[in-house]
C-alpha cells in the first residue's frame, strides 16, 4: 500500500508531453493514487469553467481499466477516425519491485540489518519510482484529451470525469479480448492490402513512408534506451554491493585500513544514490519520452490507415459507381455511396493533415524539453559525483 | 642496543641458507674491518655501526639493514620493540635512572632478555666477531648521550675528540670481553649486560625525560630548537637512508644519514674521512632519533615510517612475443632506476620471460617463507590467457591479457622491493640486473617440480588440519583470524568489483548501441534542429560510451587487480602463519621426546643400568638443546611473523588508500568529462525549435 502526494513534484510529473494544461478551462491532474495489490486507484482532481460540468472543482476515483475503457471507446467512435487518439497509457507494472519484496522477505533471515534496511529502501525508492511513471502517464493521457477542441466535448470523456462513483467498467472477458485480437490481425492484413492503393496525396505519401521509419527507429531507441537504463541501475546496484562489501572488512579491522574503507564504503554508497539518480532521471526523460513517441506514432499511423481503408473504401465505391453505370442499375445508390465515401474521405484527409501537422510540433517540443531536462539532470548528477568524490580525495588523502 | 648485537648471532643458526650464510661473512668481515681500525684509534669508522644499529632498532622494521648482521639484529629488538609495555621493560626503563653502572649490573635488566644470554651459545664465530664492534657502538652510544649537552648540535671536532676519547675507554673494556667471547663462550651473558645497559638507557632517557640527568634532556631541547623543523625529515630521511639512498642535503641531520646509510664497509670509510668533522653530532641526532623512537607509541612509529620513500623505481614494459607457435613466450622489459648503491648502477634494464618471474618467486620463498616473512606471490599462471596470445593474432582479449600480466608483474617487483629484506636478497639483485639468468625449470605448469610442490601443499593442508595449535599468543589468535575473515571478505569484494567491471562494459555497449540507434532516429527526423540535436545527442553517447570503456578499465586495473592482489597476498600472509604453526609443533615434538628421553632414563635409574644411563643422559642434553632451539627458533619466527604482518597492514592501508585515491581520481575525471560533453549538448537541445 502507497500513497504518494504528487502534489510536490508536480514538475517532474509533467515531463513526458509538453504541458499541456495550458487552457485553464479543463484542468486535470492526478494528485493521489493508491496501489492495493495489483490495483491502482487514482484520484483525479479536476478544475473548471466549462459549462458542460455541474461543479466547477471536483475529484473522482478511477482505475486503469477505467482509462482503458475511455481509450477503446474513443478510438471505437467514427467522428474521431480523422483525429490521433492519445494512446492509451500502459498497465501498471510492479513486477520488478514486487519480484524484489519477494526476495527481501526471503533473504530477510539472511541479511544483516542494515543490508536489510539498504535493501529496504532502495525497494521503496524503486516502488516509488515506478509509481510516479504510472501516475504520469495516466495523467498525461486525460490531459491530451482534455487539451483536444474535439475530445474534450467527448461525451464518454466527460462520465468519466464527473461521475463521482467507481466506474467498475466491465472488464473484457475472454471473447472481446480474443475479438481485439482479431481485429488486430484483421486490421495488420488490411493494411498490406491497402498499401497497393495509389495515394492520392504528396503530404500523406511522405507522411506514412516517415511515421514508419520513424516508429520503428523510435522502437529500437527506446530498446536500447532500456538497456541502457538498465545498465546504469546494475551499475548503481554493484555500487551498493562495494559499499556494503567494503563495510564488512572494515567492521573486522582496527588498523589505518579501517578508517580508508569505510570512507570508501561511504563514497560507494553516495555514489550508488547518484548512479540510481542518474539511471531514473535517464528512465524518466529519455526512455519514457521515447516510449510515449513509440505509442503516439502508432496512433498516428492508426490514424493513416484509417486514411487509407476510407480511401480504399472511396476506390472501391468509384469501381462499384463505374460498374453500376455499366450496367445501368444502383446507380443512384452507388452515387451515394461513392460521395459518401469521398466525404469521408475528404474529411479524414483535412483532420488528418491538421492533427499530423500539430503532432509533429509537439513532438519537437516534447523532445526539446525533455533532452533540455535530461541533459541539466546529468550535468547536476555529474557534478554532485565530481563534488562527491572530490571531496572524499581530499580526506583520504589528508588522513 | 647492545642487546641487539648480542642478539645477532641467532638468526645465522643452522637452518641458514647458503647465501645467507655468505651474507653474514661479509657483515663479519666488514664488522672485523671496523673493530680492527677501531683498536688503533677511534677512528670515525667505529661510530659508523652504531649507527647503522642504532638507526635501525626503531626505524627498523620497514628500513632495513643492508647487511645481514644489521638485518638480524633487528628482528630481535623488534620482539621487543611490540613490548615495552611489558612489565620487564618498565623495569629496564626505570632502572638506569639511578645510576648507570649500577644499572649495568643490575640482574633486573639482564632479565627481559634472557635469550638473548642463550644465544651466543651456538652462534657461529664469525657472528661473535661481529660484535665487539657493536658493544662499542652501544657503548659509544651512551657516550653521544652525554656528549652532546658538551658541545652544539653543530659537530664540533671538540666534541668529536671528546667522544671519541671517551670511547676509547669504553672499548677497551669491551675488548676484553671481546677476547673472552670467542674462548668461552659460556661466558658470553656477562658481556651483554653492559650493552644492555646502554640500550636501556637510551631509552630511558626518553621514557623519564624530566628525571635524566641534565645532558640528555638538553641534548633534546637543544635538538628541538636547533632544528625543529628539520628533524621529523631527518629522522624519516635517515630511515630511508638506510637503503642507501644519498642526496646532497647540506642540513647536519641529513649527513649523518648518509653516513649511515653505506652499507659496503669500504665506501664507509671513504666517506666517513671526507665527513669526518659531522660525525658525533649525526651520531648524537641518530641516537637521539633512535632513542625517542621507543618511546612513542608503535603506531606512530609507523607513521614516521611510511613517509619513507626508497628511491627504486621498476617498470615493466615493452611486453613482446618471442617465438612462434606453443613455444613461443612473452618477454618483459624489467628496468630499474635507483639510487642506491648496492646495485652497480643507477639504471639498468633486463628482459626478462614469465617463468623469470616465477622462478624468482620461487627462490625467495624457498629461502624466506620458513623465516615467516611474506613473500608476496607473483601473478598466476594463465595457461589458456597464454595460450590465446601463443595463437590468437591480434585480439583484443589477449591484448588485456598481456597488459594485465604487465601491470601484474610490475606490482609484484614493486612489492619484492618494497620488502627490506627481500630487497636484500642477492637472487633479487641478479633478476634486477643480471644480463641472462639460467632458465627457470620448476615453474613448468605440472612439470614434475609443479607435482611436487602440488604434493608438498596436500601434505601441508592435512598437517594443518592435523596440528591444533592452542594459541597462546592472543595477538595471534585474534590476528589469525583477522586474516582469515579479511580474506573472505576480500574475496566477496572482489566479486562485486568484477560485476561492477561487468556491468560498466555493458553499460558502455549499450550506450553505443543507443547511440547508433539515436543517430539512425536523427537521420530519419524530419525537423531540422531535432535531427540535428539527435545526431549531436548520439555523438555525446558516443563519448559517454568511450567513457565508460576507459572507466570499466579502470575498474579493472585500480580495483580490481589491488583487491586480486591483495587475496593472493593475505594467502601469502596465511602461508606466514602457517611456518610459525610448523615451528611451533616442531618445538613441541622435540618437547615430547625430550620427555620421553627424560622418562627412559628415569627408567634407567630405577633398573640400575649405569651403562646405558650415560647415552640416556647425552640423548637428554641433545634434545634440550633441540627445544631451546626449536623454541627459540619459535619465537624467532613469531617475532618475524608479527613484524611482518604489521608491516603488510602497514603498507596494505597505504597501498590501498594511494590505489583507492587514484581509483577516485580516475571516476573524478570520467565525471568531469561528462559534464564537459553535457555542457556542451545543452545548447544543442535548446536550439530545437
Amino acid at each position: 500500500m502507497t500513497s504518494i502526494s504528487e502534489d510536490s513534484d508536480k514538475e517532474k510529473v509533467r515531463s513526458v508531453s509538453v504541458d499541456l494544461n495550458n487552457d485553464a478551462s479543463l484542468v486535470i491532474d492526478i494528485p493521489d493514487a493508491l496501489c492495493e495489490r495489483d490495483k491502482v486507484k487514482f484520484t483525479i482532481h479536476i478544475k473548471t469553467t466549462l459549462s458542460s460540468f455541474q461543479k466547477s472543482e471536483f475529484s473522482v476515483p478511477r482505475q486503469h481499466e477505467d482509462f482503458i475503457w475511455l481509450h477503446d471507446t474513443i478510438v471505437e467512435t467514427e467522428e474521431y477516425a480523422g483525429l490521433i487518439i492519445p494512446p492509451a497509457p500502459p498497465k501498471p507494472d510492479f513486477e520488478g519491485p514486487r519480484e524484489k519484496m519477494h526476495k527481501l522477505g526471503e533473504g530477510e533471515s539472511s541479511m544483516t540489518k542494515e543490508e536489510y534496511a539498504k535493501m529496504k529502501q532502495e525497494l521503496e525508492a524503486e516502488y516509488l519510482a515506478v509509481f510516479k511513471k504510472t501516475v504520469q502517464v495516466h495523467e498525461v493521457f486525460l490531459q491530451r484529451l482534455s487539451s483536444h477542441p474535439m475530445f474534450r466535448k467527448d461525451r464518454n470523456f466527460q462520465i468519466f470525469l464527473e461521475y463521482d462513483q467507481d466506474l467498475t467498467v466491465r472488464r473484457k472477458n475472454a471473447k472481446e479480448m480474443f475479438g481485439g485480437f482479431f481485429k488486430n490481425m484483421v486490421k495488420s492484413a488490411d493494411e498490406v492490402l491497402i498499401s497497393g492503393v495509389k495515394e492520392v496525396d504528396e503530404f500523406f505519401e511522405q507522411e506514412k513512408i516517415f511515421l514508419l521509419d520513424y516508429s520503428s527507429k523510435i522502437k529500437d531507441a527506446t530498446a536500447k534506451a532500456e538497456k541502457m537504463t538498465r545498465s546504469h541501475k546494475n551499475v548503481a546496484d554493484d555500487y551498493n554491493h562495494i559499499s556494503g562489501a567494503m563495510n564488512s572488512i572494515a567492521a573486522d579491522n582496527n588498523t589505518a585500513f579501517k578508517k580508508h574503507l569505510e570512507k570508501c564504503a561511504e563514497v560507494f554508497e553516495k555514489l550508488r544514490k547518484l548512479e540510481d539518480r542518474v539511471a531514473s532521471d535517464q528512465e524518466l526523460k529519455l526512455t519514457e519520452l521515447l516510449r510515449y513517441y513509440t505509442r503516439d506514432i502508432q496512433a498516428a499511423k492508426d490514424l493513416l490507415y484509417r486514411r487509407a481503408r476510407a480511401l480504399a473504401d472511396y476506390e472501391n465505391s468509384n469501381k462499384t459507381l463505374d460498374k453500376a453505370r455499366l450496367k445501368g442499375k444502383d446507380i443512384a445508390q452507388a452515387e451515394e455511396n461513392q460521395k459518401q465515401c469521398l466525404r469521408k474521405f475528404d474529411k479524414l484527409s483535412e483532420s488528418g493533415k491538421k492533427e499530423l501537422t500539430s503532432f509533429k510540433a509537439r513532438r519537437v517540443v516534447a523532445f526539446r524539453k525533455n533532452l533540455i531536462e535530461m541533459t541539466e539532470l546529468e550535468i547536476k548528477h555529474a557534478k554532485n559525483s565530481m563534488s562527491l568524490l572530490q571531496g572524499s580525495i581530499e580526506i583520504l588523502n589528508s588522513n | 642496543m647492545a642487546a641487539s648485537s648480542e642478539r645477532s648471532p641467532p638468526p645465522f643458526p643452522d637452518s641458514e641458507e647458503p647465501e645467507l650464510l655468505e651474507d653474514s661473512d661479509e657483515g663479519a668481515d666488514a664488522f672485523t674491518g671496523t673493530s680492527i681500525s677501531e683498536m688503533d684509534s677511534p677512528s670515525p669508522d667505529s661510530t659508523r655501526p652504531p649507527k647503522d644499529i642504532f638507526n635501525e632498532p626503531p626505524e627498523d622494521i620497514f628500513s632495513d639493514p643492508l647487511s645481514n648482521i644489521n638485518s638480524e639484529p633487528q628482528k630481535k629488538v623488534d620482539t621487543k620493540i611490540p613490548s615495552p609495555s611489558s612489565d620487564e621493560a618498565v623495569d629496564l626503563f626505570s632502572e638506569p635512572l639511578d645510576d648507570d653502572s649500577e644499572v649495568m649490573s643490575s640482574p633486573e635488566v639482564q632479565n627481559p632478555m634472557p635469550d638473548l644470554l642463550n644465544e651466543p651459545v651456538e652462534a657461529p664465530k664469525s657472528d661473535v666477531l661481529g660484535e665487539p664492534p657493536v658493544h662499542k657502538n652501544a657503548a659509544r652510544q651512551q657516550d653521544f648521550f652525554e656528549d652532546p649537552p658538551k658541545g652544539s648540535n653543530n659537530s664540533s671536532s671538540s666534541v668529536k675528540k671528546a667522544v671519541s676519547a671517551e670511547l676509547f675507554g669504553d672499548d677497551e673494556d669491551e675488548e676484553d670481553l671481546f677476547k673472552e667471547t670467542p674462548k668461552v663462550v659460556t661466558k658470553k651473558p656477562q658481556p651483554s649486560g653492559p650493552p644492555v645497559d646502554v640500550f636501556t638507557e637510551v631509552k630511558s632517557d626518553v621514557k623519564v625525560k624530566p628525571q635524566v640527568k641534565d645532558d640528555p634532556t638538553d641534548l633534546f631541547t637543544e635538538e628541538a630548537l636547533t632544528a625543529p623543523a628539520q628533524k621529523p625529515p631527518a629522522s624519516s630521511s635517515s630511515s630511508s637512508r638506510t637503503n642507501g639512498v644519498h642526496s646532497e642535503e647540506q642540513d647536519l641531520f641529513s649527513e649523518a644519514t648518509v653516513e649511515l646509510s653505506l652499507d659496503s664497509p669500504l665506501n664507509d670509510r671513504k666517506k666517513k674521512d671526507a665527513v669526518k668533522p659531522s660525525l658525533s653530532a649525526p651520531a648524537a641526532s641518530v641516537a637521539s632519533s633512535s632513542s625517542k623512537a621507543p618511546s612513542k607509541t608503535l603506531e606512530e612509529l609507523e607513521e614516521e615510517e611510511s613517509e619513507d620513500k626508497f628511491d627504486l623505481n621498476i617498470s615493466v614494459t615493452n611486453p613482446e612475443k618471442v617465438g612462434d607457435g606453443m613455444n613461443a613466450y612473452m618477454a618483459y622489459k624489467v628496468s630499474t632506476q635507483t639510487s642506491l648503491t648496492m646495485f652497480r648502477s643507477k639504471t639498468f634494464t633486463v628482459r626478462r620471460r614469465f617463468s623469470d618471474f616465477l622462478g624468482l618467486y620461487e627462490k625467495l620463498s624457498e629461502k624466506h617463507s620458513q623465516n615467516g616473512y611474506i613473500v608476496p606471490p607473483p601473478p598466476e599462471k594463465s595457461i589458456l590467457g597464454m595460450t590465446k596470445v601463443k595463437v590468437g593474432k591480434e585480439d583484443p582479449s589477449s591484448a588485456e591479457f598481456v597488459e594485465r600480466r604487465r601491470a601484474a608483474l610490475e606490482r609484484y617487483l614493486q612489492r619484492v622491493v618494497s620488502h627490506p629484506s627481500l630487497l636484500q636478497d642477492p637472487d633479487v639483485r641478479e633478476f634486477l640486473e643480471k644480463e641472462e639468468l639460467p632458465r627457470a625449470v620448476s615453474t613448468q605448469a605440472l612439470s614434475g617440480a609443479g607435482f611436487l610442490k602440488m604434493l608438498n601443499k596436500a601434505t601441508d593442508a592435512v598437517s594443518k588440519m592435523t596440528i591444533k595449535m592452542n594459541e597462546q599468543d592472543v595477538w595471534f589468535d585474534e590476528k589469525i583470524q583477522d586474516v582469515e575473515n579479511e580474506e573472505q571478505h576480500m574475496r566477496k569484494l572482489h566479486v562485486m568489483v568484477e560485476s561492477l567491471v561487468n556491468h560498466r562494459k555493458e553499460l558502455s555497449g549499450n550506450t553505443a548501441v543507443f547511440a547508433k540507434s539515436v543517430a539512425m532516429l536523427g537521420s530519419s527526423e524530419d525537423n531540422t534542429a531535432l535531427s540535428r540535436a539527435l545526431s549531436q545527442l548520439a555523438e555525446v553517447e558516443d563519448r559517454i560510451e568511450q567513457l565508460h570503456q576507459e572507466q570499466a578499465s579502470n575498474d579493472f586495473f585500480t580495483f580490481s587487480e589491488l583487491l586480486a592482489d591483495y587475496i593472493r597476498l593475505l594467502g601469502a600472509v596465511k602461508g606466514c602463519f602457517d611456518q610459525r604453526m610448523k615451528a611451533w609443533q616442531r618445538w613441541q615434538d622435540a618437547e615430547n621426546m625430550l620427555q620421553k628421553k627424560r622418562e627412559a632414563e628415569a627408567k634407567l635409574l630405577w633398573a640400575n643400568k649405569p651403562d646405558k644411563l650415560q647415552q640416556a643422559k647425552d640423548e637428554i642434553a641433545e634434545w634440550e638443546a633441540k627445544v631451546t632451539q626449536y623454541e627459540r627458533e619459535f619465537e624467532r619466527i613469531s617475532a618475524t611473523v608479527r613484524k611482518e604482518v604489521i608491516r603488510f597492514d602497514k603498507e596494505k592501508a597505504r597501498d590501498f588508500k594511494r590505489q583507492i585515491v587514484k581509483y577516485l581520481e580516475s571516476l573524478l575525471n570520467s565525471q568531469q568529462q561528462l559534464i564537459k560533453y553535457w555542457e556542451a549538448f545543452l545548447p544543442e537541445a535548446k536550439a530545437i525549435a
